[in-house]
């Protein structure tokens, strides 16, 4: 394959068709408005359907719309636009509805700003809708995996029969970089669940309620099941250095890319120090996680948020080791230097503590 | 309610073994209006032979439970985005008979918008709007249809203008659109009025077979318990309270003028989707590039590139370019923007990695290459790059030279060179020349090469490798003249 100098926002619209995509409902917002852009180009010229919708609101409706008729559709979205999907994000899940959802994170709360951050994290990773639900998350870095994880996102979509989200900030969405798209158009299953308006689908039913307790009970506990079974062995990272890791630093999007450039200028100081990029975000790595707890004496989480994927990261390693916690908000991004910074600082302090006292830990918190 | 003995119509269950206890009578109060339309329709269904091919959109509201009655394709939606979600199952399967089925609390207060927007697309699909002018699921609260003294359980003492407003019409609001192409408003209150509602009824879904577009009836639907009335007390009420309001009859219908609105995808195979998408299988063989072997100097390798100038410069153009150029020698390359209000304010930086190893950071905040086409790009990153780093700036443009004695500086005329070899527009492309005459970091013919396969224009060609020659002389100039600056 040859490969394209483009942008991540592109390399979405192209992946998803050469995914099988069939239809794009969107509605623009800066970062992600690229997106729209380039499905207006390329859906309807490759056989398909580009609408821009009145509101988020009623983009995740006609996703709905098309997701019930068994055709892989998308939209895509940054934090406003997807809080305001949140209610049909819950009502997919709860009709078993796959589709793929694409979020440009950009600061918030409020109207916030334009640049990046990762605040949707919570939102998007833990399910911003009401319901016991979860949806797939997969965290792109670079524009190659923009490409690739939107076409696997189809794949787990379909395979779960739940939306599947492809978080990533507005510099990952920017930045340009080669990409090798697959050259092969996918040819999805059918889905004999779905309703076609023919004979063979006419007893098909899509819906999400369930008058009794003990209905909804067996409904949630299905689903409860499902993600279960269908998402086991799923969860990814990327561990560079980690082998012989002291310590470990984490973070995931653009903060991944600084990392990897913190890591080898620490490398080169003699720092035995490894980053552990989550590319699920749910499933999370935690296995993985707890794994190399066992192996380094102290963990740094870095994002742009005030602390949402620190509490997954605390979760899996369970108390066992520290985990320290750098951030930047508001749209700033922090250089490799103030990220060697802080790897220095975290690395001394490990070879000095014996038990660091509790209290202690959050003069960290920047 | 209709009860199971009278002629059932196909396209409704005989047995509704969907709902849970009973399955002969349906869920609806005794005297409500929707069972009435369900009959209806499911009626007009079989007439025009549609069964199989139907889709029907369910609404949150009593007929949330349509779905118990209809024996065709059902999907039950959130509150009100019953015409979203009915647009996209009419653009994935153009051939079925879509029809959005929605209350006045659904269509008109909650679902406003999405009303609005799919009747303004004129989208080919059938909307049944039941104003029965309360919430009936809920309980009997205020609907965007009350009238105007109408008791509910959220207006308690009657609707009032200057606290809820006036009870809306939606049908004429909508008809104001140009988009739909029937409305009209009837009526299930006694035999005439129901012989009428049957009608439109067909015609609204004949309509959309024909595809002549957007048609919506709007149906005055008794709600008895909701008004607290016995059946045949709220024919009446419907009679005397909602119709003076509400008057039945064909508010708008374009559908002779209307054809062909219905909307198909294009037809075309997998090649032509590669094509349309510029996806190509490879005919060569990746590069993979080294400095080895290579006269670039040391200094000068794995460039991490910061270009700043005011928009309009190409500065954002010129960094694509290098990045492109760099990607088809078999680099690993990034190329990051700066976006947002600052683009809008004037000025646009890009940043460009070009290495030999998979770039980590794609951003730069110690370049060891600026390009600066302006002042304040060079006043704002000229302390940002890293000692024994290159710097390049239009000296046309920029009057003072950067202060720095660690770095290699190159003032470059570019917009004088431009203007000289025959527009300004190239002064970025002199610039590049520059930076690659002076370091030899990519060579002529392949930027030449992309540039040729970025434009169509032989004279555009041809002015670009004007500009990218007299940018490799300057730098050759200038480079003999100031030995003593090597690092
Ligand atoms: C987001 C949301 N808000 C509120 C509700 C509660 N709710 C259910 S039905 C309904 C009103 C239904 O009234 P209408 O559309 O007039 O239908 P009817 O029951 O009268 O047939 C409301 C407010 C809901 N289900 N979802
Ligand atoms: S509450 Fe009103 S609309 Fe609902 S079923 Fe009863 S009569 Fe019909």
């Amino acid at each position: 394959m040859a490969q394209e100098l483009i942008k991540g926002n592109e390399a979405v619209v192209k992946a998803a068709i050469m995914a099988g995509c069939r239809s794009f409902y969107g509605y623009p917002i800066t970062p992600a408005s690229e997106i729209a852009e380039a499905a207006a180009r390329y859906f309807h010229e490759s056989g398909g359907t580009f609408l821009q919708a009145e509101s988020e609101v009623g983009a995740i409706n006609m996703v709905y719309g098309a997701a019930s008729c068994g055709e892989r559709t998308m939209t895509a979205s940054s934090g406003p636009g997807i809080s305001l999907m949140q209610e049909g994000i819950s009502y997919l899940a709860g009709s078993e509805l796959p589709c793929v959802i694409v979020d440009i994170m950009r600061g918030g709360p409020g109207l916030g700003n334009i640049a990046p951050e990762q605040a949707d994290y919570h939102q998007v990773v833990k399910g911003g809708g009401h319901g016991s639900y979860h949806t797939i998350v997969l965290a792109p870095n670079s524009a190659q995996e923009m490409c690739d994880l939107t076409f696997l996102a189809f794949e787990l979509a379909d395979r779960v029969r739940n939306p599947a989200i492809v978080l990533a900030d507005g510099f990952i969405g920017q930045m340009m970089e080669p990409v090798e798209f697959p050259d092969r158009m996918v040819e999805p299953d059918d889905k004999p669940w779905a309703v076609h308006g023919d004979a063979e689908t006419r007893k098909n039913l899509i819906t999400s309620i369930y008058l009794s307790p003990e209905d909804l009970e067996r409904h949630v506990r299905h689903l409860e099941t499902k993600y279960a079974l269908e998402t086991d062995g799923i969860a990814m990272c990327e561990k560079y250095h980690t082998g012989d890791a002291e310590f470990l630093v984490i973070g995931y999007g653009i903060v991944s890319r600084v990392l990897k450039t913190a890591v080898d200028h620490a490398r080169e100081m003699g720092i035995k120090v490894g980053l552990l990029r989550p590319i699920t975000l749910w499933p999370f790595p935690t296995v993985q996680i707890a794994y190399e707890a066992n192996y380094v004496k102290s963990m740094l989480v870095v994002e742009l948020s005030t602390g949402q994927l620190v509490d997954d990261v605390r979760l899996a390693v369970n108390g066992e080791i520290p985990v320290r916690f750098y951030s930047r908000v508001g749209g700033v991004v922090p250089t490799t230097d103030e990220l060697l910074t802080q790897i220095i600082k975290a690395s001394e302090a490990d070879h000095v503590r014996k038990v660091v006292p509790a209290a202690e830990e959050s003069l960290w918190g920047v | 309610m209709y009860a199971k003995s009278f002629q059932r119509p196909k396209s409704l269950f005989g047995e509704f073994s969907r709902k849970s206890g009973d399955h002969l009578t349906t869920h609806y109060c005794p005297g409500c209006g929707h069972g009435n339309l369900h009959k209806y329709i499911a009626e007009a269904i079989d007439e025009l032979g549609m069964q199989d091919r139907t889709v029907l959109v369910n609404p949150v509201g009593c007929s949330v439970f349509a779905y118990y009655y209809f024996d065709v394709g059902n999907i039950q939606v959130p509150h009100g985005r019953a015409p979203a979600a009915a647009t996209a199952v009419k653009r994935a399967l153009p051939d079925s008979l879509v029809i959005s089925y929605q209350g006045d609390g659904d269509l008109a207060a909650i679902g406003g918008n999405e009303i609005l927007h799919c009747a303004n697309r004129g989208e080919n699909i059938t909307v049944f709007f039941v104003n029965n002018a309360i919430y009936g699921m809920t309980g009997g609260q205020m609907a965007p249809t009350t009238l105007l003294g109408q008791r509910t359980s959220t207006s308690p003492t009657g609707r009032q203008i200057l606290e809820e407003g006036f009870p809306m019409h939606v049908s004429e609001l909508l008809a104001s659109l140009e988009g739909p192409s029937y409305i009209e408003r009837v009526g299930l209150f006694d035999n005439k009025s129901r012989m009428r509602a049957r009608k439109a009824v067909k015609k609204g879904l004949q309509n959309q077979i024909e595809g002549r577009g957007f048609s919506l009836i709007e149906v005055l639907s008794p709600c008895p318990t909701g008004w607290g009335l016995t059946p045949t007390d709220a024919c009446n009420w419907v009679k005397e309270n909602l119709l003076p309001v509400f008057p039945l009859g064909v508010i708008k219908d374009v559908t002779a003028d209307r054809e062909n609105w219905n909307r198909r995808r294009l037809e075309v195979t997998p090649e032509r989707v590669a094509e349309v998408l510029g996806i190509t299988h490879a005919t060569a063989e990746k590069r993979t590039a080294t400095w080895t072997d290579s006269n670039v100097a040391t200094c000068y390798r794995d460039p991490r590139i910061k270009l700043a100038g005011f928009g309009g410069q190409g500065v954002l153009f010129l960094g694509k370019l290098l990045a492109e150029v760099g990607m088809r020698e078999g680099f690993n390359v990034s190329w990051l923007p700066s976006y947002g209000p600052e683009m809008r304010g004037g000025t646009a930086n890009c940043a460009v990695n070009i290495s030999t190893l998979p770039v980590g950071s794609p951003l730069i905040s110690d370049p060891s290459v600026l390009i600066a086409t302006n002042r304040p790009s060079l006043d704002k990153f000229a302390p940002e790059v890293v000692s024994g780093g290159v710097i390049l700036y239009d000296s046309s443009l920029i009057d003072t030279a950067p202060t720095r004695d660690d770095v290699e500086v190159l003032a470059v005329p570019a917009t004088a060179i431009a203007d000289s070899i025959g527009s300004p527009k190239v002064a970025n492309i002199v610039m590049l020349g520059a930076y690659i005459g002076l370091t030899n970091v990519l060579p002529k013919e392949r930027v030449v090469a992309v540039i040729e396969s970025m434009t169509k224009k032989k004279a555009l060609v041809e002015l670009n490798i004007k500009a990218i020659d007299a940018g490799i002389e300057h730098a050759s100039k200038a480079h003999v003249a100031e030995d003593s600056w090597a690092v």
